[in-house]
């Protein structure tokens, strides 16, 4: 499976279109990681916690579009976008998108 | 006595939160000047086709994001700035220093993966707050992505 956030993809042909694939997850920190950036909100510096937890999503969320894409047949998903949105106090969604495509 | 020890709290707070602020900004900026000037030797471009003589092949996609915090001395100093209004000199290295080290960690996930270029990269940012209160920012995270190729024939 290939992912790519350009429209065509350099050395292959795209010859099938398969529609939009969408793939997200919604997470939550936990107390111990809140615990932690609190401290680090006085200090300053990177949240690692937070880092960890939001790449972690991201990767779980690609996989569900990547899942959704070869469910379809397709062996390549295109101009992939990322949107970040927060359901309500400490939850987020981490959304990815593109287009399932079959490329050679 | 007793009425002096939050205020005691604060204005500990406040000189730890700069002088370790001030330290971990400075090692920051250090680091990532190091990185960059490690990392020149990379392409990477915003726009998602490169010159036509190029002949690129197994695109990819990368990405690298990071969550940076203010601390608490300027996070003090960006709240009184806001009563005023203009420029929030506070949060301006904050979101270079995020930007740039999202950028770095991509270009290092590509160079890890045995690739010099990387196309169409786009960049997001986004505020964190906090569980325990509304108002509080926890920090800001910037996400730079974008398709790792390969060049050459």
């Amino acid at each position: 499976m290939i992912v790519s956030n350009t429209e065509t993809l350099p050395g292959h042909t795209i010859t099938e279109f398969y529609g939009v694939v969408t793939g997200s997850t919604v997470r939550a920190k936990h107390i111990g990681r809140d615990f932690m950036a609190g401290l680090k909100n006085m200090v300053g510096g990177e949240l690692k916690g937070y880092t960890e937890l939001l790449q972690e999503a991201r990767e779980e969320a690609l996989s569900r579009m990547k899942a959704q894409a070869e469910s379809m047949g397709a062996n390549a998903v295109v101009n992939v976008r990322f949107s970040t949105s927060s359901i309500s106090q400490g939850a987020a969604e981490l959304f990815a998108y593109g287009t399932a495509v079959r490329v050679i | 006595m007793s009425q002096l020890i939050p205020l005691i709290a604060f204005a500990v707070f406040l000189v730890v939160g700069y002088i370790s602020g001030s330290i971990t900004e400075r090692r920051h900026f250090a680091s990532l000047r190091e990185r960059e000037a490690d990392t020149r030797d990379m392409v990477v471009i915003t726009f998602p086709t490169p010159p036509s003589d190029w002949t690129l092949h197994d695109p990819t996609l990368v990405c690298g994001s990071v969550v940076i915090s203010l601390d608490y001395f300027k996070r003090f100093l960006a709240g009184l700035k806001t009563l005023v209004g203009g420029r929030i000199t506070p949060y301006e290295p904050l979101l270079d220093r995020a930007r740039r080290e999202a950028l770095m960690r991509m270009k290092q996930t590509a160079r890890a993966r045995g690739y010099a270029t990387v196309i169409n990269v786009r960049l997001e940012t986004s505020c964190l707050s906090r569980a325990s209160s509304e108002k509080s920012v926890a920090g800001v995270e910037v996400l730079a992505f974008g398709t790792a190729v390969n060049r050459g024939s």
